[in-house]
């Protein structure tokens, strides 16, 4: 603290001493002006500098061709050792004499002079291919570039190929009497969302059907509803409390370290599936024959899928109903299973390796937007 | 303690199960958009069981598959078609034949005669669901009835799959006319819901109009003007007999219709320039006053159970519908759209009221539900009137008149959907109809 102390302290001194001393406060000297000689102009003088300055007349020829720096660089003497100029060893402060020996240069050819065109010199065009054609119709001079990308964007995918070679149409062959199925030209029906090797592909079809498990509560259940439509006003006597959570607790147990939880696993159907299979099946949904009561009525079917996409019959069963009598809930729930069997007799469009997704499936066939048309 | 250990093991075991996505139970869809077409049905041949029965099945095929096609919701797949052959009523049904070319109801029936009875029997089957829809059924009757056979089968096989009652075993009475427009010539005339059949009740000396069934379907009310001023009559449809009803002198008595007691006949009377709704015991030969308004109270309906009368009036200025109870009493408007409403009717479900519109000089037909919501127009022309309701409530008949010097009423049928809008087939100009209950 002290050092500091003594430090600022002889700092503040000096510098106190070198205003007082150092004529910091002496007034400077008057600034010298500096005199520039002017002249005159008349107005004849003024008015021909101010006038507009004629354009420039444009030579017909072009001046000579100032030597390239290749050149200047040839047309220098060559340096010799024997000429340089003697360095002493003793850093003098004398300038060296000037070499007496002038170069040579009677042996180097004169400088040909620039020979000016106004036509195109002919320059050698590369060899016009395919390749190069320029495509990209002539708009006139491009305007500069306002700003430019940091990194080049990736090249856009070709529109259309151009096949190397044209190849000429198969003739049919006079001894295939059998006619093809006509095949449209379209693009594929479905876009893979991403790559999938051959070896996924291969992998994938061979474990699906193993590890399928097929849930076995619904069917059961429904199977059990179905069959008895009527419910039996005496039901069996229930287990103990007790001894049935315990048979629950168990039961989960056991299901979940088994693994057999049957939940589908993978990705679910995205909305475009969805979408399409909710058009196919309403698609062959006639309610034009339901009756003005069945029309007010919502049901939910189940349904189980085959993995090629063609419901189970035997499995459709109506699940629930609302908004009338049963009796008007049979005939729509008719009329939904009517377009469960009729679309689905080909196998509706779903993707197959979500066959996990859509094996058991519920639909809710809601004819409100159709009760008045 | 055994049972905690067992449920921390539960909770637990996500942890040692194969790892999956989460899975909310089955794909569920809703689909609420659907189509409406007629449902493909086939009907072949009805097997005739005797010698004599094949001429009658043949018919009886036939107007099985009109009354079906009539209706708009059924579309009959030509017989060139089938694949699959009947050849036993008892035969085991061969779906995939009939799956093959769309069908997706088919009817099997048989027809045997003995002597004048003939009998006619059939099955429904749902050609997708693989199964029979419903059981056999069998109608016998006389020969000289084989249209009503063929109806009470066509009505079974409406009903079996569109869950509605049918409406082909049913009459139709309305007002034959013939003549010129300027001297038009009316009838009373009773025939088959398709226009066959046709009888006639009276005769061209007197006009008549507006004949309305009981509700057993044996007895008619209609408007004559035998006397020189309207008048009402009751016609006993067995015994062709007919009685005055209300015989008041200095009235006009008009637009009647029974109540669903079949024992009561609401009607207009018109007495010193004043129109209102009356109420007449047939038993007892009673009369009440439901209405007092100076204003034109006329064209009254009852509802189905008889509670409430729907009826129009021009008290407020122009011609609306309006309900009240069946004992008369304050009235409530119902309808309250641009344009004049008239003559409406109750649907024999209860739920709506069909009616005749008039607005910027068109005509409609039209229903609304019994509060005036919802109201629908179904029909549009130069001239639409008087509507009257299947015995199921899905179907309206009702007049419609062409313009002009030739112009002449016919009778049209409509579905309350608006769609199915035919002529229906009768024998020269009809108007009025009035559609009977379901015969026994």
């Amino acid at each position: 603290m002290n050092t500091g102390v003594i430090i600022s302290g002889t700092g503040h001194g000096l510098l106190i001493l070198w205003m007082l001393f150092g004529g910091f406060f002496d007034q400077p000297d008057e600034a010298e002006f500096t005199a520039t000689d002017v002249s005159i102009l008349s107005e004849e003088e003024f008015l021909a500098l101010t006038a507009p300055a004629r354009a420039p007349s444009i030579a017909t020829e072009a001046p000579e061709a100032l030597p390239t720096p290749a050149e200047r660089l040839a047309a220098l003497p060559p340096p010799t050792p024997a000429e340089r100029p003697e360095v002493s060893s003793e850093p003098a402060p004398v300038v060296p004499p000037a070499p007496e020996v002038q170069p040579d240069v009677s042996d180097l050819a004169p400088v040909p002079e620039a020979e000016a065109r106004d036509d195109l010199p002919d320059l050698p065009m590369p060899p016009a291919t395919e390749e190069s054609t320029n495509l990209v119709p002539d708009i006139g001079t491009a305007r500069p570039v306002a700003r430019v990308a940091p990194t080049p964007s990736p090249a856009p995918p070709p529109e259309a190929e151009v096949a190397p070679v044209i190849s000429e149409a198969p003739k049919p062959s006079e001894e295939a009497t059998e006619a093809q199925p006509e095949e449209t030209a379209t693009a594929p029906e479905e876009a893979a969302p991403e790559i999938v090797t051959e070896a996924e592909v291969t992998q994938e079809q061979g474990a699906a059907p193993a590890s399928s498990i097929r849930p076995t509560a619904r069917p059961a259940r429904i199977a059990r509803r179905e069959e008895a439509p009527e419910p039996t006003p005496a039901p069996p006597t229930p287990p103990a409390p007790q001894d049935a959570a315990r048979d629950d607790v168990a039961d989960a147990v056991a299901q979940a370290l088994s693994g057999a939880g049957t939940a589908p696993s993978g990705p679910p159907l995205t909305s475009g599936e969805k979408d399409a299979f909710r058009l196919a099946v309403s698609r062959c949904w006639n309610v034009g024959s339901l009756s003005t009561e069945a029309l007010k009525i919502t049901v939910v079917v189940g349904v189980e899928m085959t993995p090629d996409g063609k419901p189970r019959n035997e499995t459709i069963r109506l699940l629930s109903h609302s908004g009338g009598s049963d009796g008007a809930a049979r005939q729509t729930y008719e009329s939904a299973r009517r377009a469960i069997i009729r679309c689905g007799a080909t196998g509706f469009k779903l993707p197959k390796d979500k066959f996990s997704r859509w094996r058991d499936i519920e639909m809710t066939f809601n004819p409100e937007k159709m009760r008045i048309r | 303690m055994l049972r905690n250990l067992l449920l921390l093991l539960a909770m637990a075991s996500p942890l040692i199960a194969p790892p999956a996505i989460a899975q909310d139970g089955p794909l569920r869809i809703e689909i609420d958009e659907g189509v409406i077409e007629p449902l493909p049905f086939a009907a072949p041949t009805f097997i005739a069981e005797t010698p004599r029965a094949a001429v009658l099945a043949e018919e009886i095929t036939r107007i099985v598959a009109a009354d079906l096609v009539g209706t708009g919701l059924f579309r009959e797949i030509p017989r060139e078609a089938h694949i699959g052959r009947v050849t036993s009523f008892n035969s085991p049904v061969e779906y995939a034949d009939w799956r093959a070319i769309n069908a997706q109801a088919l009817v099997i029936g048989a027809v045997n005669t003995d002597g004048t009875n003939v009998t006619v029997k059939f099955r429904l089957f749902d050609v997708f669901a693989n199964a029979p829809l419903g059981d056999g059924l069998q109608f016998g009757g006389n020969a000289a009835n084989i249209r009503r056979l063929a109806h009470k089968v066509a009505d079974q096989v409406y009903s079996r799959i569109t869950g509605e009652g049918g409406y082909f075993d049913s009459r139709v009475v309305y007002v034959a006319e013939s003549g010129p427009k300027n001297a038009r010539q009316k009838r009373l005339a009773v025939m088959d819901y398709d226009g066959a059949n046709t009888r006639y009740l009276t005769d061209a000396a007197s006009i008549v109009l507006a004949p309305r069934f009981s509700p057993n379907g044996d007895r008619v009310l209609y408007t004559s003007y035998e006397t020189g001023f309207p008048r009402i009559y009751a016609l006993d449809l067995n015994r062709l007999t007919r009685r005055a009803l209300d015989d008041q002198p200095g009235t006009m008595t008009f637009a009647p219709r029974f109540a669903p007691d079949g024992n009561t006949v609401v009607f207009s009377l018109a007495q010193g320039g004043n129109t209102d709704i009356y109420a007449l015991n047939l038993s007892t030969g009673a009369r009440q006053r439901l209405t007092s308004a100076a204003s034109i109270e006329t064209a009254p309906s009852f509802s189905p159970d008889g509670r409430f009368i729907v009826y129009e009036s021009d008290q407020s200025g122009t011609q609306q519908l309006y309900i009240m109870s069946a004992n008369g009493g304050e009235a409530r408007r119902i309808s309250f759209g641009k344009g004049r409403y008239g003559t409406p009717v109750w649907s024999p479900r209860g739920d709506q009221i069909a009616f005749t519109k008039q607005y910027k000089g068109r005509f409609h037909i039209g229903v609304m539900r019994t509060d005036g919501s919802e109201e629908r127009l179904l029909t549009a022309s130069f001239l639409d009137e008087g509507p009257t309701w299947a015995p199921n409530g899905r179907v309206i008949m009702f007049t419609r008149e062409t313009a002009g010097a030739g112009g002449a009423p016919a009778l049209y049928s409509v579905d309350i959907t608006g769609r199915n809008l035919r002529r229906v087939a009768t024998q020269g100009a009809g108007s009025d109809p009035a559609w009977s209950p379901l015969l026994p």
